[in-house]
């Protein structure tokens, strides 16, 4: 199976998806400033976008930028800057002895082992699905998975509904509590 | 023709693995959780990988779900930092340390 079976558009794609990955992720861990970690974060947040656009995973690359390099990305840079947290002065102390070369070892092992365990079988099995193929000519990509979501998933997506409110009542509860117990003391 | 699954899947992996070393290693607890969310779009990745392979849209329903769940984890996530920020004035994670046992 070689390379140049695929087409090289596919190919271009790839790449450049997998470039922007790497490269946010791991300037993700290289960067001492948070404001910069975030920056890297949107750049891999928009590679996972561009992967997901390769896969005919169109709506869910609009709510990957929208959702996550927009809201999420936006929310952890107001953190930073309503904390005031420069550079992070933690980072080069290391109080557990032998925590990077142990992590990185246990890293190591998890990717290659799940590599090899792919790569030593094949690397999908199952049957393919009979009923919504995400390729299919004529329906969109949206009214497929809005299908699916207010059809087989709607108590799932009823239940996400619920999530949210309780997160945002509960994220205001935990930025109200102080001030709360200063009134009643 | 697309390239292989193969490929995003080994690319999924990667990022997963890039993400756990920086959770495992890094102290501020805004980039444990920034680690976190590229560990959980690696997870994404690899399920819209499935879906196409296998043709099923439930894989893409799937990553909808992880989505909403890492937008509701993230604002509590952030709210419980700012409130040990105001308690502490410091975001390591190595200074919480009241619950020891």
């Amino acid at each position: 199976m070689s390379a140049t079976a695929y087409a090289l558009p596919s190919i271009v794609v790839f790449v450049t998806a997998a470039l922007l990955i790497v490269v946010g992720a791991l300037g993700v861990l290289a960067v001492r400033n948070p404001v910069h970690a975030a920056l890297s974060l949107i750049l891999t947040l928009f590679g996972v976008a561009v992967a997901f656009i390769a896969q005919s995973a169109d709506f869910l690359a609009a709510v990957q930028v929208i959702v996550y390099a927009g809201a999420i990305v936006v929310i952890f840079l107001f953190v930073i800057m309503f904390l005031g947290i420069g550079r992070s002065r933690h980072d080069h102390v290391e109080p557990l002895v032998g925590q990077r070369p142990l992590a990185a070892l246990g890293v190591a092992v998890t990717v290659g082992g799940l590599i090899a365990l792919l790569a030593s079988s094949h690397w999908v099995t199952g049957a393919t699905s009979v009923s919504g193929s995400p390729l299919a000519k004529g329906t969109g990509n949206v009214r497929q998975l809005g299908t699916a979501v207010f059809t087989t998933y709607l108590y799932a997506f009823e239940a996400t509904a619920a999530l949210l409110v309780i997160a945002v009542v509960g994220a205001v509860v935990l930025a109200r509590r102080e001030r709360v117990t200063e009134e009643a003391e | 023709m697309n390239v292989p699954a193969a490929w995003y899947l080994v690319l999924a992996a990667v990022l997963f693995g890039i993400g756990a070393y920086g959770l495992l290693t890094r102290r501020s607890a805004i980039i444990m959780f920034m680690c976190v969310e590229l560990m959980l779009n690696a997870v994404n990745l690899t399920f819209v990988t499935f879906a196409r392979t296998l043709s099923d849209i439930g894989g893409q329903a799937s990553v909808f779900f992880v989505m909403v769940v890492a937008a509701a984890e993230v604002t509590v996530g952030l709210g419980i930092v700012v409130a040990v920020f105001r308690r502490r004035h410091s975001t390591s994670v190595d200074e919480l340390t009241e619950m020891k046992g």
